[in-house]
């Protein structure tokens, strides 16, 4: 089953939100423009809208995550919808139940929609062919796969500042490898048609034949910045800073890390994204992650827009259906 | 009793025989290949008219699960899945549980099989004791309990002054090794080969070199040693080359292809198909070409089918937390005819590839026709047309990535010392 039909129904319609591959411009532009709606929400002195009320949403979280979580879960809310937090890095898995095994237990409680994040590829994939057909499943990070969501509210930053895609020159840097965000970033840039997206990295740390997901490979820094309108930094995380993939993380910052001097070679409006938590001094300098080019924060609030508007997309098909 | 087998196309690549003739089978043996001997009586026909008569085939890899994985497959579930596909011998991995270092679990093996009686099975023993690469199992003993060969299955010795002992000692036996060359620090924690499949999907990548560099390490060794060596599983084009150049300067050493490397690609694990999850993982198509023209040409004289049965639970997972391995003994024959219908392979070549080549690598005088050997055979109709379906598969393991292939030989007889083991339905 390709990503297209497992994620959509056979109307076009959203179903499973499981990876920014495969799903056309203007289903990707319609997540945007549905969260532009759900952004003004967030600033009555109610934050609700009903579209989910009487619905149950579980947050089956078997990876930690704070930041992801808590936004999935205030998009719930937000939308009136019941929500469930399951960590199950600490629950049930521990105990040897099997991850089929978790989701019927779930599916008996009559829950609607599954957030999901787990630390292998094509864990939501899996998880979309085990659970009945009314449940919709919303990949919140698989692996090094997939975190659509995050591409999405990363979309929504940069429309916000650029507006149109068309003309940009994107280069994301860091930890390619490892980076399911950088893989969702790829396709959805490209799917909105900008007109360069780079990867910028030593080779330990971008995957063989990246090329072929549409991406010019730098290993220089100043280069792949060179006359860029975005920068994505990526995070680099700990375990990875010593041993084969590199060797240290001075090392690291030193070549690859996001100065105000390196910076200069980017366009002068360029913005300075990531997607969090930032380690300062390791992958981008203090004084640009407060300066007025980050908008890391935005990133964040930008977040709950985007999770409200694919869950209500996700739901709305069954509401539709509901009343045919 | 005499059993005449009348009519039918008769190939026998051991002899280079091609013919449409009559086999005629007394006591379990041959007795005639297209000439009657005097004094015999048929006491039973079998028309093989428009059919292959082929000697049975010999599967160097088939995982019976037997002894200690009895939840994924048993011996006589996966013999009578063999049957069906024309096998009458299979040679038996060390890995099950306990691992075949022991003369115990090579007798207990073989009583089983002799129980069944549905195919020979020849065992590989452990190299090391219990394939953990560090101490060296009892190989004399090992093969005086009747192990034909030895191996450390897809375990990695990683100590290369441990392998060049084993090599040493296995040579001083007069035991040939089977190697299947995988450096496990290239592979790490891999699933799918490197590439940009496994850089879509974010699956962690096994690249080429795990293969060529272990192969690479093994080939000195062997030179150093004097061992006998055959190469298990090549899935990279690189690697027919570095054998095909070995052999070329004199090395002693053979190869084998699963039937899965000569048929699939990493692009059919698609999303995250986990029958397609195997280890060596599926390559390129320039590797599955370069496989099966190895085939062709004879660098690779062995296609086997790797037959890992599982339970359900084994692939019912993301991908990386399945176990790798797919369900193909009973599929071997018309996968391996299907490339003969494509022009791929001669007919000749491919049988020869499932039968007297297996047998000479394991030095065994089977896989043929000849006049006195028993009467290990089978019928084959090139001409059917059915469709694979995994819950049709004898095999316990329903984890085939062939569900829904159309395929068009089908074994219509299976014989083993003139013992019909596999009739099909008329």
């Amino acid at each position: 089953m390709t990503e297209q039909t497992l994620q959509t129904d056979p109307q076009g319609r959203l179903k499973h939100f499981l990876s920014t591959e495969g799903l056309s411009h203007s289903l990707l532009t319609s997540i945007l423009d549905n969260a532009e709606n759900f952004a003004g929400v967030e600033n009555r002195p109610v934050k609700k809208v009903p579209i989910l009320r009487g619905k149950t949403v579980v947050n089956l979280f078997f990876e930690a995550s704070t930041r992801t979580r808590t936004t999935f879960e205030l998009a719930a809310k937000r939308l009136s919808a019941d929500v469930l937090n399951l960590n199950i890095a600490t629950s049930a898995t521990s105990k040897g139940e099997t991850l089929s095994d978790t989701l019927r237990t779930l599916e008996a409680m009559h829950c609607d929609m599954f957030i999901v994040r787990h630390g292998n590829s094509g864990a939501a994939h899996y998880i979309t062919t085990q659970v009945a057909p009314h449940i919709s499943v919303i990949n919140a990070g698989d692996g090094r796969h997939s975190h659509p969501t995050q591409a999405m509210l990363d979309m929504f930053t940069i429309r916000k500042h650029k507006g149109d895609f068309a003309p940009l020159k994107v280069a994301i840097v860091g930890d390619i490898l490892h980076s399911r965000v950088a893989r969702s970033e790829i396709h959805a840039l490209n799917t909105l048609g900008v007109t360069e997206v780079r990867v910028v990295g030593p080779d330990t740390l971008i995957p063989k034949d990246v090329e072929e997901l549409g991406v010019h490979v730098f290993n220089d820094m100043q280069a792949g910045l060179e006359g860029v309108d975005v920068v994505m930094m990526l995070r680099l995380q700990r375990e990875r800073m010593i041993g084969a993939l590199l060797p240290s993380a001075n090392e690291f910052y030193n070549r690859y890390g996001l100065t105000e001097s390196i910076l200069k070679v980017a366009k002068k409006d360029a913005i300075v994204m990531h997607p969090g938590p930032i380690n300062r001094g390791v992958e981008i300098e203090s004084s640009i992650a407060d300066s007025n080019r980050s908008v890391i924060l935005q990133q964040v609030s930008h977040g709950i827009a985007i999770r409200m508007a694919v869950m209500a997309m996700c739901m709305q098909r069954y509401q539709d259906e509901g009343q045919e | 009793m005499g059993i005449v087998i009348e009519k039918g196309r008769v190939i026998d690549p051991a002899s280079n025989l091609d013919k449409n003739t009559s086999i005629y089978i007394d006591k379990g043996k041959i007795v005639g290949v297209g000439k009657k001997p005097v004094g015999f009586a048929a006491t039973k026909t079998i028309s093989a008219k428009n059919q292959l008569v082929i000697p049975g085939l010999i599967d160097l890899c088939v995982r019976t699960r037997e002894p200690g994985y009895e939840n994924k497959a048993r011996m006589d579930t996966e013999l009578a899945a063999a049957s069906k596909s024309g096998i009458t011998s299979i040679c038996s991995p060390p890995d099950s549980d306990p691992v075949v270092d022991t003369p115990a679990v090579v007798k207990l093996i073989q009583q089983r099989a002799n129980e069944i009686g549905k195919a020979k099975v020849y065992t590989l023993g452990a190299i090391t004791k219990g394939l953990k690469g560090e101490q060296l199992a009892e190989m004399h003993a090992l093969k005086n309990a009747g192990c034909i060969a030895v191996s450390n299955a897809q375990y990695s010795i990683n100590n290369s002054q441990i392998m060049r002992r084993a090599f040493e000692y296995a040579h001083s036996c007069d035991l040939t090794v089977f190697i299947q060359a995988n450096d496990s620090g290239l592979q790490n924690n891999g699933v799918a080969n490197e590439g940009a499949i496994s850089t879509r999907l974010g699956l962690p990548p096994i690249p080429e070199t795990a293969e060529t560099v272990a192969l690479s390490q093994a080939l000195l060794l062997i030179e150093q040693t004097g061992v006998s060596a055959h190469f298990c599983r090549l899935s990279t084009a690189r690697s027919v080359a570095m054998v095909k150049k070995a052999k070329n300067e004199g090395l002693p050493v053979t190869a084998d292809v699963d039937i899965c490397h000569l048929h699939l690609t990493d692009m059919d694990i698609a999303n995250y198909n986990v029958d397609c999850h195997l280890q060596p993982p599926l390559r390129s198509e320039r590797d599955r070409v370069a496989l099966i023209k190895a085939v062709d040409e004879g660098v690779i004289t062995a296609v086997c089918s790797d037959h890992q049965p599982h339970d359900r639970d084994a692939k019912s997972a993301p991908f990386s937390l399945t176990e790798p391995g797919a369900s193909t003994v009973e599929l071997l024959l018309p996968l391996v005819l299907h490339l003969v219908e494509q022009n791929k392979l001669s007919l000749m070549n491919a049988i020869a590839a499932l039968t007297s080549n297996p047998a000479e690598i394991l030095g065994l005088d089977a896989g043929n026709l000849t006049v006195g050997n028993p009467a290990d055979l089978c019928i084959v109709n090139m001409d059917t047309d059915w469709q694979v379906n995994r819950e049709q598969l004898n095999s316990m393991g329903k984890n085939t990535p062939f569900h829904g292939w159309y395929m068009q030989a089908a074994v219509t007889t299976t014989m083993m010392n003139g013992k019909i083991t596999y009739q099909a339905r008329s």
